[in-house]
């Protein structure tokens, strides 16, 4: 049996790697939650701070900032077209993996993910701060935005009439229709419950650890996948109810898995399910 | 029938920096609040109030209410993991320090627009606010016999 490695290891570090680069210019460390306060409350020596509403949203539009916005905001936290840029966050690293694919949409180069995040850093008893570091700016020139992984919703009703593979990552109860929004999170809902046909549900947190936040060892995550047919020589689209919890998904099966094709549909339920005349499958 | 709604004048003082603060210094000022949550008194029993067990990784808040002659005092245990919702909770325990049942239920549903929070938090965000609010006042019902949910809140 061949060795049991992710596919692009390189796209991952451990926290102790981070603990031994806390010094290198070269590296940026960018820190993505979920609550928007949590930084503020001490943060890996040198990170900065990604809010993914106030300075990853578009202000107006539902949609992400543009290329132009993009390249201020890099030049902002310091970030050069050859950074290393290493994402941690809360919640199993599901708000980092959302910003890494955003940094991956505009066609920046070096990106990786903190395995475990920040509950697996704070865990270990290393250092956090509440100093908030400032970089000089940069000239920063991102790419034209990455369309292979993205998928828009016209794309996403071709593919589910072709019956090509869709995942849902969201919970059983919101992949039912039971609920109209996560447990908990009440209000961010569509108007309509269940699920794009055809598409199969596996929860997005099956891919973590439950007790440190790390990937799933990549035997059990081809396992997942593959045990509901989703296997690499397909084009996949994942989704969830704004997108964020799929992105991990998405992060999981391109970087950890290796599969060539994976789409992270950003619309997801909170825009299926509001679509007059969507097709729905409870 | 009509039903008179009021502010009591602690939370309303809350209410007002929030409004005239810009984007920056509201979060600033959570932040500050999110520092200030008063720990429930040692040796008092919180057997009462047992934390649910939350689907996904969302945040276990639970709330006990303490009725000292009619003026009642909210302690929440909130993770230090969530600082906003941590500021939520310490809003609501000044502002309504030793307050009425009777007041507490005056409160209007929606008085936290006032804030302008939605310019810094999602909608979602601004759910665990209201799911507090929500909450204490089921508790203020009970204090006056009024029907009411006993079960402690998840956000």
């Amino acid at each position: 049996m061949s060795e049991d490695r992710y596919a692009y290891p390189d796209y991952l570090v451990e926290t102790a790697w981070v603990a031994e680069h806390l010094q290198d210019p070269t590296i940026r460390l960018v820190e993505s939650n979920e609550d928007p306060l949590l930084y503020e409350t001490g943060h890996i020596p040198g990170a900065v701070k990604v809010d993914w509403f106030t300075m990853l949203q578009h202000p107006l539009r539902r949609d992400f900032i543009d290329q132009a916005e993009f390249e201020a905001l890099c030049s902002r936290l310091g970030i050069r077209n050859d950074t290393t840029v290493v994402f941690y966050g809360d919640k199993h690293n599901w708000f980092a993996c959302y910003a890494f694919w955003l940094f991956a949409y505009y066609g920046h180069e070096n990106l990786k993910i903190m395995n475990g995040g920040r509950a697996k850093w704070v865990a270990e008893g290393r250092p956090l701060t509440q100093e908030v570091p400032t970089y000089p700016p940069t000239q920063y020139r991102a790419k034209a935005p990455d369309a292979s992984i993205r998928a828009f919703r016209d794309e996403v009703f071709r593919h589910m009439e072709q019956r090509l593979p869709l995942i849902d990552v969201r919970s059983p109860q919101e992949y039912s229709g039971e609920l109209l929004h996560m447990p908990g999170y009440p209000q961010e809902g569509a108007q309509r419950g269940g699920h794009i046909p055809g598409a199969i549900n596996i929860p997005w947190a099956q891919a973590v650890n439950p007790n440190d936040s790390t990937f799933k060892p990549p035997s059990e995550l081809r396992t997942l996948f593959e045990s509901h047919g989703i296997t690499p020589d397909k084009e996949v689209i994942a989704y969830c109810r704004i997108g964020e919890r799929s992105s991990l998904t998405w992060f999981v099966l391109k970087y950890l898995l290796g599969y060539p094709k994976v789409k992270n549909y950003d619309g997801s339920w909170t825009e299926w399910g509001n679509l007059v005349n969507a097709p729905i499958e409870k | 029938m009509e039903i008179s709604t009021s502010i009591p004048p602690r939370l309303s003082e809350i209410l007002d920096d929030f409004q005239l603060s810009d984007r920056h210094e509201k979060m600033e000022l959570l932040l500050d609040f999110s520092g200030r949550l008063l720990p429930l008194p040692e040796g008092l029993a919180t057997a009462n109030v047992q934390p649910e067990p939350v689907p996904e990784c969302m945040t276990p808040v639970t709330v006990t209410m303490l009725n000292q002659g009619g003026r009642l005092r909210f302690y929440f245990d909130v993770p230090a993991e969530a600082p906003t919702i941590r500021g939520y909770a310490a809003i609501i325990q000044q502002g309504l320090w030793d307050e009425t049942p009777e007041t507490i239920l005056q409160i209007p549903d929606d008085f936290y627009l006032r804030m302008g929070l939605h310019q810094i938090l999602t909608p979602q965000r601004l759910n665990g606010l209201i799911a507090i609010v929500a909450h204490v006042k089921r508790l203020a019902a009970q204090v006056l016999n009024m029907p009411a949910n006993p079960k402690p809140t998840i956000l």
